[in-house]
């Protein structure tokens, strides 16, 4: 690798024709050659952050303090994010599941080829089919007039009466996870096809059932994955708002609900406090995409 | 004794692997029903719901008031025109720089792989909020103007667009030997834009369509920045439909679908099968 590198080198100092020492300009060149990306970045990325986390830490006469965080456990704002970390981890755990059993299925469970690039790719579809057209096309099917639930009534079930509503916590976790259980079988399929036949066939050789194999090598190794990915799945539930606010008219006691509230008219009449819910959003977000990141590495170790 | 046992527990083996076998597939075949109906149904409902905007009959006339509505084709296309900006500016940003940390400076990799996954760290409605508290006053005034507004949306979807760009550029340039073609361009005497454009763009075809098409998939129905700028965009023309109308929504949904499905599709038959999305813009 070595002398391909000097070799470059020399090549481009040649073909720049500069009088500069070749290596003093490859430096400022390299910077230059990503100096657009990170000015981008700053303007639309990371400094509206900054600035979010710079006046959440801002009293209102000025000067740094801890207060908005504090105020935090007010009522609205404990109920928002209660409401907000219950669908998302009711949506997670549920979703992560029954999307691990259909990954499952396609990849190992003798169902015919085709299935499987089918739902690959319909997966793909789901996952990104997310916002108002999601929303729009549950209101069709669980909302007053739905289909489904006039399929119900035919058979005298009346869900509203019963206490169901697309509008409340069960609707809202039904709903996303139209996008989470297929974004579970996208990236956990890649992990299944990562277990390797030798493991299951030195397993059945040396006397083990089918769930002991799954008992002691094939979940250990799954395991990180599968935790990894619900994490994820949480943290995509947990930031969603367009699916949220096309469903209720952004009226629902969600977090992110709270914030486009702030944004329109500072409900919570104390703009400090509308930062630090913000910022406490990102904190738990970069939390929960740091917890996956680490545990992927982690299962790829095995599933490589 | 020993030549006896060694067979049959053998064949007790096959027997009972068999027996798995048939059982296992069993089980798929619900899950996967079970699966495909929860699907499908809402998709379903939504399809028999926009075919009955007439009394009586089925047909598609809830289409036809979609596209007759004054307002749909024109936030359509200024959805189209903002999706195709974004794409371009996400390319002139991601390429030079995935190709300059790949070939100069693999120190800074991690770095540039943190920038461009922040937009899965802070949630599109935070950074409506953050980017409203910072452009709306001087001396970066943008949002003072619609226009201005809409110039501040296509850079703000062009960052959205960096964790897949990224990815998808990063895969395609690891698929080649990006050191050997720089430097035979070199030899033969091109300079860095004629290697760009004419070595590196082309052999990443495939990666950049992808991306291109997913990013387009993502911000064509893009709702919570859009709507707080207060643009005149599908996404905010969407959720005031379904507010409003009783069967058009249904075909817009329908409508949507199928988009997000022709990029998905393009982007599986260009790739085979390659997996590079991760899903984001609830």
């Amino acid at each position: 690798m070595k002398p391909t590198t000097t070799n470059s080198q020399s090549v481009n100092s040649t073909v720049g024709g500069v009088w500069r020492p070749p290596r003093l300009y490859l430096g400022s060149l390299s910077w230059l050659g990503i100096l657009p990306f990170f000015v981008f970045s700053a303007l639309f990325l990371i400094g509206p952050t900054l600035l979010l986390a710079y006046r959440s830490l801002e009293g209102p006469q000025g000067g740094l303090t801890l207060d908005n965080y504090r105020l935090l456990v007010t009522d609205t704002v404990v109920n928002a994010y209660g409401m907000s970390i219950r669908i998302s981890l009711t949506s997670a755990i549920l979703g992560g599941l029954i999307g691990f059993l259909i990954a499952w299925a396609i990849s190992m469970g003798g169902l015919p080829r085709p299935l499987r690039s089918i739902t690959g790719t319909f997966s793909g579809v789901a996952s990104n089919f997310a916002g108002v057209p999601l929303a729009a096309a549950y209101i069709f099917t669980l909302g007053r007039v739905g289909v489904v639930t006039a399929l119900f009534e035919v058979f005298g079930v009346d869900l509203y009466r019963s206490g169901f509503s697309l509008y409340s916590f069960a609707g809202l976790t039904i709903v996303y996870m139209y996008f989470q259980i297929p974004l579970m079988v996208l990236v956990i399929l890649p992990a299944l096809d990562g277990l390797k036949r030798e493991w299951r066939e030195a397993a059945e050789n040396l006397g083990a059932s089918p769930g002991q194999y799954w008992r002691h090598v094939a979940l250990p190794v799954l395991i990180p994955s599968i935790m990894g990915t619900m994490i994820l799945l949480f943290g995509n539930a947990f930031g969603a708002h367009a699916t949220a606010y096309a469903l209720t008219g952004g009226l629902f006691n969600l977090a992110t609900l709270l914030i486009g509230q702030q944004i329109s008219g500072d409900v919570l009449h104390n703009p400090g406090l509308g930062y630090a819910v913000a910022m406490g959003m990102v904190m738990i977000m970069a939390f929960s995409i740091l917890v996956y990141s680490i545990l992927q590495r982690r299962s790829e170790r095995w599933l490589r | 004794m020993t030549i006896t046992t060694a067979p049959t527990s053998v064949a007790v083996k096959e027997q009972t692997t068999r027996a798995s076998v048939r059982k296992n597939r069993f089980w798929s075949w619900v899950i996967f029903v079970v699966g495909a109906l929860y699907f499908l149904v809402p998709l379903a409902a939504t399809f028999y719901w926009s075919l009955r905007a007439e009394k009586d009959t089925l047909g598609f006339e809830a289409y036809r008031r979609l596209f007759a509505d004054a307002n749909f084709l024109p936030s359509f296309s200024e959805s189209i025109v903002n999706a195709v900006a974004a794409i371009l500016i996400s390319l002139l940003l991601i390429v030079p720089t995935a190709y300059w940390v790949t070939l100069r400076l693999p120190k800074l990799r991690q770095v540039v792989e943190f920038i461009t996954l922040l937009p899965f760290v802070i949630p599109a409605v935070v950074l409506a909020l953050a980017l409203i508290r910072l452009y709306s006053r001087p001396p970066l005034l943008l949002t003072a103007t619609y226009d201005s507004s809409r110039i501040l949306l296509v850079c703000v979807y062009a960052a959205l667009s960096f964790p897949y760009m990224f990815r998808a550029v990063d895969n395609g340039l690891r698929a080649m030997d990006v050191r050997a073609l720089t430097e035979a361009a070199q030899s033969l005497g091109a300079g860095w834009p004629t290697i760009l454009l004419q070595v590196i763009f082309p052999n990443l075809r495939v990666a950049l369509l992808s991306g291109a098409l997913l990013t387009f998939a993502i911000v064509i129905g893009e709702l919570t920045i859009a709507l707080f700028m207060a643009q005149h965009t599908l996404g905010p023309y969407m959720a005031n439909l379904t507010r409003s109308k009783v069967y058009e929504p249904s075909a817009m949904a329908i409508v949507a679908f199928a988009i997000t499905w022709a990029a998905m599709g393009i982007i599986q038959l260009i790739g085979r099968g390659q997996q590079g999305q991760i899903a984001g813009g609830h």
